[in-house]
């Protein structure tokens, strides 16, 4: 079995779905950073079967904003002194961009290609999201 | 620097709320600044000579990146009357977007001439893009099939003069819902005014988008939907009728399949109340027979006058220039 060590300072971020772990990575660019990470993947779990889980040195300042459009059922334990000091309860975010893309092909981003994929939260219960531009509606399930 | 305002300042303030403002959604707006924006209207119709100057030295730039007639005659015959300039496109092909320039540089060049832009783009969101990379107002002409809020305050100011509210009102909408991007317009700013209810006639296939039905349920806004207009038109205040857009299909068979679903003539009218008002954005291609043009509940080409004198108005008002 592979074993990474756990780490005295830095982030932790677990229960992700096997398989989501390399999108969040990348979501969060990760292999740009210039501090240690490791990336989990297929690790048993008690509660998913197999899971993925991220872990980052010595760096607490992370936005995590995406990740709970991604699955807010991933936990984020910040650690401190070999302890854990914060656990982060991921909800909704508000707005999201680049995360998804609008289908819409009389949306106004069909064209402009520099323009961002901004999505606002319109929904919480349905989890449903509003193109800033042409207003279609996605819904995470369908994402 | 004193914190307090004088009372003539903040005044002055007050009056120009809406300088510098963009329109792009009907819902930029309040109803308190869509009725500041009618006052001024029915001031301009009582004395136009009195507002022939307002606008000496200001340029509007006309964006048009799709043909359009009525709109921009609509919004050149406002500024001209209201003794400015004009200058623009009217065809995408004739400017430097032919060239692949992106909306974003088109409005910043645009920018540095004009001081009041209006866009009509096929792209839905395209007049939002501008308005994220500039501080003149930009006015939303009608973007693909979304939304057209110049036409909305000329409907909105049509009701006004003809019924003397926006209150109490059952519209029914009828055609094209799903891409007629004046309905969707119209049906989000009368929703806004208590007790409107609305009757969507359209086929299935054209029914108004998710997003809007989505947003009349959750507002619990009163609406049916219903496929026959000879069904429903005893019970209308208001009759909208649109055009089904050739331009909006991307299938022609389709689009001659149901082009005449809905067409309102004589029988049809004589159902309806006596005062019942019938709209239309204009043009018409066989929606409305010829000879309900001689009924006095045909309230069409009033309509367009109407849509020039809001234009004159608005661009007042986001120019500053008027009380």
């Amino acid at each position: 079995m592979v074993t990474v060590n756990s780490i005295s300072s830095g982030i932790v971020i677990d229960h992700i779905k096997s398989g989501v772990g390399i999108k969040i990575f990348n979501y969060l660019k990760l292999d740009k950073a210039d501090f240690t990470v490791a990336l989990i993947m297929n690790a048993p779990s008690k509660k998913l079967g197999k899971k993925d889980l991220i872990k980052i040195e010595n760096v607490i300042d992370v936005d995590f904003t995406v990740l709970g459009f991604i699955d807010p059922n991933i936990t984020i334990d910040i650690i401190e002194n070999e302890e854990i000091t914060r656990k982060i309860k991921l909800t909704l975010p508000q707005q999201v961009e680049n995360v998804i893309h609008c289908h819409n092909p009389r949306c106004v981003t069909s064209i402009e290609a520099h323009l961002p994929h901004v999505f606002h939260l319109v929904n919480r219960e349905l989890g449903e999201y509003k193109c800033k531009y042409c207003d279609d509606l996605y819904t995470i399930a369908e994402v | 620097m004193s914190l307090l305002k004088m009372p003539s300042e903040a005044k002055k303030e007050e009056f120009n709320m809406l300088k510098g403002r963009h329109l792009i959604d009907p819902m930029d707006f309040t109803t308190e600044e869509f009725d500041e924006i009618f006052e001024l209207a029915g001031k301009i119709i009582e004395n136009p000579d009195r507002y022939a100057h307002v606008c000496d030295n200001k340029l509007l730039a006309a964006l048009f990146y799709e043909p359009s007639t009525r709109t921009r005659f609509s919004f050149e015959a406002a500024m001209l009357r209201l003794g400015g300039k004009v200058l623009g496109f009217s065809e995408p092909n004739s400017s430097a977007v032919a060239k692949g320039e992106s909306i974003a540089d088109t409005i910043r060049t645009i920018a540095c001439y004009a001081d009041i832009a209006v866009m009509r783009h096929p792209k839905e969101g395209a007049p939002r893009v501008a308005a994220m990379y500039t501080d003149m107002p930009v006015v939303n002409a009608g973007d693909g099939g979304h939304h057209h809020p110049t036409q909305t305050l000329t409907d909105l100011l049509t009701i006004k003069t003809i019924k003397g509210k926006l209150t109490n009102q059952t519209i029914g909408l009828c055609g094209d819902l799903k891409f007629g991007r004046t309905v969707h317009s119209l049906i989000k700013a009368m929703s806004r005014y208590q007790n409107n209810k609305f009757i969507m006639i359209s086929p299935q296939e054209l029914r108004i988008p998710d997003y809007l039905r989505k947003e009349l349920e959750s507002k619990n806004i009163e609406f049916t939907q219903v496929e026959k207009l000879e069904e429903v038109i005893s019970s209308l205040d208001i009759l909208y009728m649109t055009r089904v857009q050739r331009e909006r299909f991307f299938n022609e068979e389709d689009y001659i399949r149901l082009k005449d679903s809905y067409i309102l003539d004589g029988e049809k009218m004589k159902l309806a109340k006596e005062n019942m008002a019938v709209l239309h954005p204009l043009p018409r291609v066989n929606e409305i027979s010829y000879e309900v043009d001689e009924d006095s509940r045909a309230y069409y080409f009033k309509q367009a006058k109407f849509g020039m004198y809001v234009r004159m108005a608005l661009i007042a008002k986001l120019l500053g220039v008027c009380e």
